[in-house]
């Protein structure tokens, strides 16, 4: 056991950048950079400072706080580096937040910094998804608004077409119009606005995050099932003994029940109906019509139109045929007549049931938003004086990411380039300049100590109780 | 420094110590009459405090520090200063003054000294990453006892690298000790680990120049196993000699417990 006169604080002289904290009887002793015992106070450049439970405001350029710019107000085309609104800190004491974070401050009592800043985004755009198969339009067609091009349509994902709006490109690397009316959508969509867009090649849109959208003035309603051979795979037992045949009618994969794989397993006998279009494997053909507004994401309107041919070999007289999409909206029922000709009869009840269940088993179709953005730029220096830590930080998830405290996801790779669900964020979110560019919330937590070690503007960080007091607020 | 929080509770704070106290109106009166000399007692003897416990018992005057000696005493065998338990030893402290007859608890920043009568319950959230705080695990406590937590990212530097060791024990000064030290026992050697002096973040620190965890990185499958299998020897070895009734460990979305009170609510979500 060493002995107790040989402990550290009664031997070790104070030095020149060692500093006696005297706030409490425990007097400290506390290194430039370091915190005293109760993590409250700490030696900065040699002063003792009080860190404390925080948020703290950073004045813009003009020494005044800087919320968004009002529209029409002139600005100064520079992307001035701390344009930072507020810079929030939090502590998981209980000082001045008792309940929610009992629980935390229960386990571990680590301060944490907030930097709250509104970031300006002159590299951003918006990834929009719309549940939809039907044709919006040619991969890569221009999407417009107002004439000028916003965007593009890029590739298609599961049961959804994709729009990618705005960007650099658009924002400032055309006409000032075309950057004025992108950065003019872009705001209202990400605002959980209207939208209408045209699609060269293709339909006039109406977009709206977390409604269902509308093309060529038609709501859709419901996204598909699945393709047709899915919907062949899900239902073919329910079909069993009821149908002879059935066709889902898909443009991506239409799908033929008795060629099936679902319907060998079920020994249906082939019913000698052959489909347009390109077979892909048994039963399931690509490219039955060409995309549109009709059945199942195809220009077709008359179902019978994309039967090839019907084998007289193979059919027989009073074979009943279901031609249904992929959502269950459109459906109907045949019966081959004598001559092997399909005639429409009366669907019979067991048979509409599955056409209905197809339609219940489609989610609702929705327009999402997610923004897109670089906070990997001059915005690090309102957080920072060497921002390269700042993104390393957030790349070791040591520093949390939020934009108006909604969750983000991080691109892997360079920068910090989040995306963020609109729908998540606080309404009224998003604000821009006339760069032109959008303004919106971006949140940088971390733990104090994190947050000295990062280079972070310890100078600036005041009490959440001093804000509150100084600087009118509102709670979301 | 004493207030009631909005909810009732009283909150005391004193240099580095914060305490959220549950309890009666009298009760409050004898926590805060009691915390008034407090610190100014510990402090008079943080010398002895800091120091490791070795071969001979440390006799102190103060009976916060008696406390923390008798908690540490046990672990004697690796390295421990009577500071592993002085958050759980103030929290006990307390809890006695205040002579609690119904449910009450003292939480000094996270070591919790709880009073429990027949037929009550404590229900205690777990945790594990503060930069994510959710409640991972819960701990339903139905008799006094005293939980403590303790990780790299908590105020006391850890020399493992475990998020969170929960320890449940006959008293707060006990489950104090015991988390501080299982969690130094969740550790592993990878690129992904950056330790520094404890000296170099805190003067005064009394772990000298040992190496603290500072950042853990992600870390491969095998090696979180291998840390949190490391910890839970040393706690089923506690476990087995009476020093604690219960032990959670967190370690990177990997949890696992030493006995099957706890349960796992919220396990698999991801972030």
């Amino acid at each position: 056991m060493r002995d107790p006169e040989d402990a550290p604080e009664s031997t070790a002289p104070l030095t020149g950048d060692v500093i006696r904290c005297d706030a409490c009887p425990v007097l400290c002793r506390i290194r430039i950079g370091q915190t005293g015992a109760c993590d409250r106070y700490a030696n900065q450049e040699g002063k003792l400072v009080r860190l404390d439970p925080l948020l703290v405001l950073e004045r813009g350029c003009g020494g005044k706080a800087v919320p968004f710019l009002e529209p029409g107000k002139p600005w100064d085309g520079k992307l001035v580096a701390p344009f930072v609104t507020g810079i929030g800190a939090t502590t998981t004491y209980p000082d001045y937040k008792p309940a929610p974070f009992i629980v935390s401050s229960k386990v571990e009592g680590v301060d944490m910094v907030t930097v709250v800043t509104e970031g300006i985004f002159s590299y951003c755009g918006l990834k929009v998804k719309i549940d939809t198969d039907r044709f919006l339009g040619p991969e890569q067609a221009a999407v417009r608004l107002a004439g000028e091009q916003i965007g593009h349509v890029t590739t298609a994902e599961y049961g959804s077409q994709m729009l990618s709006l705005g960007g650099v490109r658009h924002l400032t690397g055309g006409s000032k119009k075309e950057g004025n009316v992108t950065c003019d959508a872009l705001l209202k969509l990400a605002n959980k606005e209207t939208v209408e867009v045209q699609i060269d090649g293709g339909s006039s849109v109406r977009l709206q995050a977390g409604a269902a959208p509308v093309v060529n003035g038609e709501q859709e309603e419901r996204m598909r099932v699945g393709c047709g051979s899915a919907t062949i795979g899900i239902f073919a037992q329910q079909w069993h003994g009821h149908c002879d045949e059935v066709i889902v009618v898909d443009d991506h994969i239409t799908g033929v029940l008795t060629e099936h794989q679902a319907g060998r397993f079920l020994d249906m006998r082939p019913a000698g109906i052959r489909v347009r279009g390109r077979k892909s494997t048994p039963g399931r053909y690509f490219k039955v019509a060409e995309p549109g507004m009709g059945w199942g994401g195809t220009d077709i309107t008359e179902p019978l139109s994309i039967i090839e041919k019907i084998d007289p070999k193979t059919a027989w007289p009073g074979m009943r045929l279901l031609m249904v999409s992929t959502t269950g909206e459109d459906a109907e029922w045949f019966v081959l007549d004598k001559d092997l000709k399909p005639q429409k009869a009366e669907m019979p009840a067991p048979v509409r049931n599955v056409v209905e269940r197809i339609a219940e088993n489609c989610e609702p179709a929705l327009c999402t938003v997610l923004f897109m953005g670089g906070a990997g730029g001059s915005l690090r220096a309102g957080v920072t004086e060497n921002p390269v830590r700042l993104t390393r930080s957030v790349r070791d998830s040591i520093t949390r990411v939020t934009c108006g405290g909604a969750p983000v996801y991080v691109w892997p790779g360079g920068g910090i380039t989040v995306m963020v669900d609109v729908l998540a964020m606080p309404d009224k979110s998003f604000g821009y300049v006339p760069t032109p560019a959008l303004v919106l919330p971006i949140e940088f937590t971390l733990p104090l100590e994190q947050y000295a070690a990062i280079g972070g503007h310890m100078g600036h960080v005041v009490s959440l109780q001093q804000v509150l007091e100084t600087t009118s607020w509102r709670s979301a | 420094m004493a207030q009631r929080l909005s909810d009732g509770r009283l909150h005391l704070q004193h240099g580095p110590i914060d305490l959220v106290i549950l309890g009666s109106e009298a009760q409050y009166e004898r926590a805060s009459l009691r915390f008034g000399t407090v610190l100014e007692e510990l402090v008079a003897e943080l010398p002895l405090l800091r120091t490791p416990v070795g071969a001979a018992y440390p006799l102190a005057r103060g009976k916060v520090a008696r406390r923390m000696i008798a908690a540490v005493w046990p672990h004697r065998a690796v390295f421990v200063t009577p500071m592993a338990a002085v958050a759980g030893a103030v929290a006990d402290e307390i809890l006695e003054a205040m002579q609690p007859k119904g449910k009450a608890y003292v939480n000094n920043g996270g070591d919790i000294a709880v009073h429990l009568p027949a037929g009550e319950s404590f229900d205690a959230g777990i945790v594990n990453d503060l930069l994510r705080p959710r409640v991972d695990a819960t701990i339903r406590l139905q008799e006094s006892c005293g939980v403590a937590t303790s990780g790299w990212r908590g105020r006391s530097h850890s020399l493992g690298v475990a998020d969170a060791v929960t320890v449940v024990a006959q008293d707060a000064a006990a489950a104090d000790a015991a988390a501080t030290l299982v969690a130094n026992a969740v550790t592993a050697e990878h690129p992904a680990i950056r330790r520094l002096p404890a000296r170099a973040l805190k003067e005064d620190s009394d772990l000298g120049d040992l190496p603290v965890t500072v950042e853990v990185g992600p870390l491969p499958p095998h090696i979180v196993r291998a840390a949190l299998d490391a910890g839970v020897k040393v706690a089923d070895a506690m476990r087995a000699r009476g020093l604690i009734r219960a032990a959670y460990l967190a370690l990177q979305n990997r949890t696992t417990a030493v006995i099957p009170e706890v349960h796992f609510p919220a396990l698999g979500r991801s972030t």
